[in-house]
């Protein structure tokens, strides 16, 4: 069934080469995406929680703006609106990338920036889940506020969130493919490339499947092999995700809802 | 670059008017259809009904690991094939873009839902079950009338920002080129050329109506808190 894959296509390679350079694609767009929005997620969840409004008013915007567009319109925004609204001569720097970069760069930051406001509330809702003694015993210990989140709060929330994180993991390289509708060929591109060329939809879309489902079933066991590794000994873990929040009968606080609709 | 000129906005307002009703009864028939649908799927596995079960669970493994753009194109391409087999003569009936969108999201969303319903179910405290006993209800009354409406009511919140996402990912229609929100503004930006403001509208349109949304739901959310708390 899969043997059409094997076949040469027009441009001399195989059908399967067109594959794995789209696989290339959705992998390095999910994994330099994630970095991008683990640094950007983990800042901003930080501000979320502070009591200085000079820090937490800024990133309440940023996660309402980011996460209350769809992923397609951002993509659009970026590759479209973006070099039209900076000053000319950035502008045009940017329409000079060559094609595959050209969709590559504002598909990269478009999936880092909106992840980031995705792991922003999820950060968040790890640091509120720490009890407050953390805070109070860092206080009384003299350390100053960035001491106490760099040292004492941040570390503990983000080895709380490990599960959670799975979703987002799994969300990124799945929006990975919306990147196809700026035109880089990614996984889903190039499987509907072949669908056209070949008209084997069933083995296109099949192959593709399947690499998705290894791909998801990879980030699932490598996200447990990190949870395990790094969870708080003792720590009942996660209140984070939806299951132990419903069986907690009040559900409270953000985190909640996020946790399980992150599960996409 | 050019100033902004959101004039040409006003005058397409009609159509971009259209697209958002399109994208708002998709989101509603999705979300119909999946809820109707992911509480079948969620009871199946509940119950453990064999070989349908493992169906059941594939089919919502599968779907939730997969990209909704991919989901789309293969119910692009298998409907037509299906329904041909299912009216008897094998050719394919062509079913056009719109039914496609409204039953990939359909089924597409069932899957999600599926997931939230099945936690809230195990979420049931074990009393209810065994109080339905002893007051001699059936499976099906317990389940109608004791069960579910408890589940609906603490996934409630979820299920609606479940529906907030689902209206966001309801603008990947766009692959199939129908005329939802997204669709009209990009069709009127290759007419008019005018890109920026038709993009930025856009964005500010779902940026307003899902925020508004989500805001709803953290609202019922604190006054359901307050009820629950004992």
């Amino acid at each position: 069934m899969f043997g059409v894959l094997f076949e040469q296509a027009a441009d001399g390679q195989r059908y399967i080469d067109w594959l794995l350079s789209g696989l290339g694609w959705t992998l390095a767009l999910a994994f330099f995406g994630w970095w991008i929005a683990f640094a950007i997620g983990v800042i901003v969840g930080v501000g979320r929680t502070v009591q200085n409004r000079l820090f937490s008013i800024p990133a309440r915007l940023y996660v309402e703006i980011f996460r209350n567009i769809p992923v397609l319109v951002q993509m659009f925004l970026w590759y479209f609106v973006f070099p039209e609204v900076v000053p000319v001569t950035l502008g045009d720097a940017i329409k000079q990338i060559p094609p595959p970069w050209a969709s590559f760069f504002p598909a990269l930051l478009c999936l880092g920036l909106y992840t980031a406001s995705r792991i922003a509330e999820q950060v968040r809702a790890g640091i509120e889940a720490l009890p407050k003694g953390q805070m109070e015993a860092a206080n009384a210990l003299g350390l100053s506020g960035y001491l106490t989140y760099r040292y004492v709060i941040v570390p503990q929330a983000l080895r709380l969130i490990v599960p959670s994180l799975t979703s987002e993991v799994m969300g990124i390289y799945k929006n990975t493919s919306v990147a196809l509708t700026i035109g880089l060929m990614e996984l889903t591109a190039q499987a509907r490339q072949i669908s056209e060329a070949t008209f084997q939809t069933f083995t296109a879309f099949g192959a593709a499947t399947i690499i998705y489902l290894c791909l998801a079933l990879i980030a699932y066991q490598a996200m447990t092999l990190i949870d395990k590794a790094v969870r708080i000994p003792g720590s009942s873990a996660v209140t984070l995700t939806a299951e132990q929040d419903l069986t907690a009968d009040v559900p409270q606080g953000g985190a909640l809802p996020d946790a399980m609709e992150a599960a996409k | 670059m050019n100033t902004l000129d959101f004039s040409i906005v006003a005058q397409s307002w009609p159509y971009l008017w259209s697209g958002l009703l399109f994208s708002l009864s998709l989101t509603a028939a999705a979300f119909a259809i999946g809820m109707i649908l992911g509480t079948c799927l969620a009871l199946v596995q509940h119950f453990d009904v064999p070989v349908l079960a493992k169906i059941v669970r594939s089919y919502v493994a599968i779907i939730r690991s997969i990209p909704l753009i991919l989901v789309l194109f293969w119910f692009f391409f298998l409907m037509p094939i299906v329904l041909g087999h299912l009216s008897g003569n094998g050719r394919p009936v062509p079913i056009g873009a719109s039914a496609t969108a409204f039953t990939t999201f359909g089924l597409f969303e069932a899957a999600y839902y599926s997931e939230i319903i099945r936690v809230g179910l195990r979420a049931v405290n074990k009393g209810q079950f065994e109080a339905c006993q002893a007051l001699a209800l059936s499976t099906y009354h317990t389940y109608r009338h004791i069960v579910l409406p408890q589940v609906l009511r603490v996934a409630s919140p979820i299920i609606l920002s479940q529906t907030i996402i689902l209206f966001q990912d309801t603008s990947l229609v766009y692959v199939l080129s129908l005329t939802d929100l997204l669709g009209a503004a990009s069709k009127l930006a290759q007419l008019n050329g005018r890109l920026v403001e038709m993009y930025l509208v856009v964005a500010v349109a779902y940026l307003i109506i899902s925020s508004a949304a989500s805001q709803c739901v953290a609202s019922l959310r604190k006054r359901y808190a307050i009820a629950t708390t004992r």
